[in-house]
């Protein structure tokens, strides 16, 4: 017989939650058997606990049969722990004097023998029985937000965040790696299905930005370091050298024009390489800030990134009295502080090379989805006019879908955007050019508002559109026809035979990835990412924007692939919930917190290992300090504490053994 | 008015603890003067049947030392635990098990045919073993069993308190004693000695750095040691973060890491598993391969960490060795 401390009276209820537990969980039997445990009082079973009335039922019982402990088991606590806790709370008894006991995701949802299921919800409720008497009556915290907010990326998502955020009063950090903020949105011409100019509708936001009070914005610079907690985050932004003074720079771009450098002779990265530039540039015209950059690897000044000084500098003739050219310029870091945080660093597309049979990089005429992109826009290296590599107009056009996307040898995730983006590419390319165009796809994705009607609108065109996977490009040709042409080979699966169709141009749609280094970024935030490497939700339905770590949210594609309205939907919720936390003003805190005992000897072996840098030694007392708003309740100091000096609130070790005693009992 | 009955006794042990007794010196008397020795087979000559005709707790306390692993120990640890108001784990082997309850790693027929037929020094062509019972000139012997497992004192009878080492210092002994005579009798289950980690009492606890980081390990034969700086600043594993301070530091003062003699904290349930925890979490490297690589510089964890405390602590035994009084072999 297991003893219970005397005045433990404890209540407890067993949720059918309809049918999904009680389908494969005797609810009765459980609450007859714990009836008979030592220090329970009262034991029921309901069929909603978490509906009002089931949470007026613990009210009632805790004044009617003076309850002092209560344990319900249903769901999963992330879901409804609050609420009881909360019950608890209105019954008039601290919350935490409350444990839950999960017998929906951890038993009816993943058994199939209802005696077993029945015998692991008894199991665990005993160990929550024998648990909850060791509970002791804990405070919650209220801990201050900081207002302000960093948006780190300026893609469309992170503008209309920062927009947002900044529209509403708050003070927002916007912080781009590249040069200018706009990401792959300003590289497009047209967006589907409305065949908006992408530009007319984006560089409006880009400049507001630009010039808004709320808004700070550091392009060219980068997050290298998050410390801190939900309301209060330190983070260590790296300003770039961009060997301008962005203060004194007007963006009138004598210097570009006045170069050493009589023609631009470097690769331009904007637009995908397709075009040069010089040392010193804009990246493009409507690029935010209107600030320009020098380039030290090829800018004559330098030698290899080093500052060698050998150069004319006509450039800072022509700069004059501005004085905005500083080839001493260093990076620079700069601390801000914090409440919240919104990451929306976006995507990278799929690298083409890595499908072989498609010859990307092998043939000059197969392009990429971005590269024709640029093609196609006024403002691209072409002013718009669809010219091959080999200065050819094109008569015949495959698109390709997929690339990258929906595969198992490469990602085998749908990237939403291709389908769309590729008919808007036909369209746009069949009215540039007049060619015939080829669209090859697997299935057709059209699934948004209006998106449908494109399709239809295509097909109308006299796009032609033919089912399957290509197996490759070649420029093999077997006829006349097909001499001095791309031919894609394909099976046409609705056909039913084998094609070859002879092309001057291949567009690969490449689908959306992860960025490189979003394993860091990830790091870097305290995320988790999903399998696939995008950033993961803390719930994809009811917490779609929100991540494990307070006060850190995401928007746009570093969350996984999605479309242009999507993306901006998603940022205006992320800066919702910056707003329901700033606006509210605090945050309450867990009362998990780890905590020291006056036994520590003070061994240092928890310093290293605190991931949130809570942990501090107190050199006049010899002894490790832990500061409770930053602890997290992780519990690696605890467990790693070779004295145990460090215990955990809820997670004391009469809690924890009591509670794997009473699962392991018979 | 007589004076108090004292009892000394030993079971699996060295005989160190009994030093410890002959090392209060000229303390000793003292000890002597104010109590009345009754059993202490290492010094002097007093039959088992002479503690048997005691009257029950008519001992006022029993220093017994050494882990219980024979039918024998057993039985007088049963027979003192009857005698005695107070009965005293005394050491290392009574309180944790000790260095004997390493046996608790093998089966007690590995460890009978190692001593008897295996060991490079044992030449016994005959396999002869020690017999339970035999004849010899017409008497009949027996000897006492070697259970299946080595146990504390406490897994054995119930213990009233606890002094910790191996061996105890004089001064925690003395200071033992006068607290028992004087009246100031610690809460049952005490371990009297403090309970803060060694680091608290070592001189080196300055040295440690707050951001210490394992990039390997080495055994105390294998490098010179820095006589000031942290043991565990240098790599060298000391177990005086997991370990009960009292016993003054003497091992690190000499220059020698802590190898944990006293046992864990209160608060400590696996002083091994505690150790552990704190030195794998603290290696530098975070993949598999750079791990067990600083790893190998422990060539023997079970004997660096549970050197003193296999028995009590939450691994016990290697194998599923059964606990009860007949030996599972036969």
């Amino acid at each position: 017989m297991v003893s219970i401390k005397q005045d433990i009276r404890i209540g407890f209820y067993v949720c059918h939650c309809g049918h999904n537990i009680a389908s494969m969980v005797d609810c009765p039997e459980v609450a007859s058997y714990v009836e008979k445990l030592p220090g329970v009082v009262l034991s029921r079973d309901y069929k909603y606990m978490c509906s009002d009335p089931g949470q007026e039922l613990i009210q009632k019982d805790i004044k009617e049969f003076d309850l002092n402990r209560v344990v319900v088991a249903s769901c999963s606590p992330l879901l409804h722990e609050h609420t009881f806790r909360t019950a608890v709370a209105a019954g008039g008894l601290n919350p935490f004097f409350f444990h839950m006991v999960n017998i929906r995701e951890h038993d009816s949802w993943v058994h199939t023998d209802r005696k077993e299921a029945t015998a692991k919800a008894k199991a665990l409720a005993r160990a929550a029985i024998r648990r909850v008497a060791h509970h002791k009556a804990l405070e919650v915290k209220q801990v201050p937000v900081n207002p302000d907010v960093l948006v780190v990326g300026g893609g469309i998502a992170g503008i209309h965040a920062a927009l947002t955020l900044a529209n509403a009063g708050k003070k927002v950090y916007l912080v781009e790696r590249e040069p200018s903020i706009g990401g792959h949105m300003a590289k497009f011409d047209k967006t589907f299905p409305t065949l908006d100019c992408a530009a007319c509708i984006l560089t409006p936001k880009m400049s507001s930005v630009g010039a808004h009070e709320n808004i700070t914005l550091w392009s060219y610079s980068e997050v290298v370091k998050m410390d801190g907690y939900v309301g209060n985050y330190t983070v260590m932004v790296k300003r770039k050298a961009r060997f301008i003074n962005e203060d004194l720079c007007t963006g009138c771009q004598e210097c570009v024009a006045n170069c050493i450098y009589k023609e631009p002779k470097f690769t331009d990265e904007f637009n995908e390489g397709l075009g040069k530039r010089k040392p010193v540039y804009i990246p493009f015209p409507q690029a935010t800030p209107q600030v320009v950059l020098i380039d030290p690897d090829v800018c004559l000044n330098f030698k290899r990134g080093v500052l060698t000084d050998k150069c004319k500098k006509t450039c800072v003739e022509a700069c004059g009295d501005r004085k905005a050219i500083d080839f001493k310029q260093k990076e620079q870091f700069t601390e801000i502080k914090v409440g919240t945080i919104i990451v929306a660093t976006g995507f990278q597309t799929f690298d083409a090379k890595r499908v072989l049979p498609y010859g990307y990089g092998v043939y000059p005429n197969v392009y990429t989805a971005m590269e024709v992109e640029r093609l196609v826009n006024a403002s691209g290296p072409t002013s718009g006019e669809v010219i091959l590599r080999d200065g050819r107009q094109p008569k015949a056009i495959g698109i390709i879908h997929c690339v990258g996307s929906r595969d198992k040898k490469t990602n085998r995730w749908c990237s939403r955007v291709c389908c769309m983006y590729s008919m808007k590419l036909a369209h746009l390319l069949k009215e540039h050019t007049g060619a015939e165009i080829y669209n090859f796809y697997i299935d057709i994705r059209a699934p948004g508002k209006g998106y449908e009607e494109f399709y239809d609108k295509l097909n109308e065109e006299g796009v032609h559109f033919v089912r399957g996977r290509v197996g490759e490009v070649t420029d093999w040709g077997m006829t006349p026809e097909e001499e001095g042409k791309l031919v894609i080979r394909v099976e046409d699966t609705l056909a039913g035979f084998v094609r070859r169709i002879p092309v001057d141009m291949v567009v690969l749609a490449t689908g959306l990835e992860p960025q490189a280094d979003a394993q860091d970024v990830r790091r870097l935030f305290n995320m988790s990412c999903g399998t696939e490497g995008f950033f993961l939700e803390r719930h994809p339905k009811l917490a779609p924007v929100n991540t494990f770590t307070d006060g850190i949210f995401i928007a746009g594609c570093c969350q996984g692939p999605r479309d242009i309205p999507d993306t901006v939907a998603q940022a205006g919720a992320a800066a919702a919930e910056a707003m329901v936390l700033i606006d509210k003003g605090h945050v309450e805190q867990e009362p998990n917190t780890a905590y020291v005992l006056p036994d520590c000897c003070g061994c240092k072996s928890c310093l290293p290992l605190c991931p949130y840098t809570a942990i501090t030694f107190d050199e006049a007392t010899k002894k490790a300090v832990i500061n409770e708003a930053l602890c997290k309740g992780c519990g690696t100091c605890v467990s790693s504490c070779p004295s145990g000096s460090i215990a955990q609130n809820l997670f004391e070790d009469e809690e924890v053994f009591s509670e794997i005693e009473g699962v392991l009992a018979d | 008015m007589s004076k108090p009955k004292v009892a000394f006794y030993w079971c699996a042990s060295c005989g160190g603890c009994e030093e410890t007794v002959v090392d209060l010196a000229e303390d000793i008397l003292g000890v002597v003067e104010k109590v009345d020795i009754v059993l202490w087979p290492v010094a002097m000559d007093f039959k088992y049947k002479d503690v048997q005709a005691m009257a029950d707790k008519s001992i006022f306390a029993t220093l017994l030392n050494g882990a219980i692993r024979s039918s024998e120990q057993e039985e007088m640890a049963g027979l003192l635990r009857r005698k005695s108001q107070y009965l005293i784990a005394y050491g290392s082997c009574a309180h944790l098990g000790g260095i004997p309850s390493l046996a608790n790693q093998f089966e007690r027929e590995q460890i009978l045919k190692f001593n008897y037929e295996d060991a490079p020094t044992v030449v016994n062509e005959a396999k002869v073993r020690p017999q339970l019972k035999f004849e010899e000139n017409g008497r009949h012997p027996h000897l006492p069993e070697l259970r299946n497992v080595v146990r504390s004192l406490d897994q054995v009878v119930d213990v009233d308190f606890y002094i910790p080492g191996c061996p105890p210092t004089p001064n925690l002994t003395k200071a033992a004693f006068a607290a028992l005579l004087s009246g100031q009798i610690p809460p049952k289950g005490a371990v009297l000695a403090p309970d803060t980690a060694l680091c608290e009492e070592c001189s080196r606890k300055a040295s440690k750095p707050s951001d210490i980081a394992f990039t390997e390990f080495k055994r105390t034969h294998q490098k010179l040691l820095d006589p000031a700086k942290c043991f565990l600043a240098q790599g060298v594993v000391c177990m005086g973060p997991a370990t009960r301070s009292g016993c003054g530091a003497q091992c690190t003062e000499g220059n020698m890491p802590c190898t944990g003699c006293f046992g864990p904290t209160s608060r400590v349930r696996d002083q091994g598993a505690k150790i552990l925890s704190s030195l794998c979490a603290n290696i530098e490297a975070k993949d598999e391969a750079g791990i067990n690589q600083v790893l190998e510089g422990i060539p023997d964890p079970v004997g660096t960490f549970y050197r003193y405390g296999l028995a009590k602590s939450l691994l016990r035994r290697k194998v599923n060795l059964s606990a009860n009084r007949v030996p599972s072999s036969k």
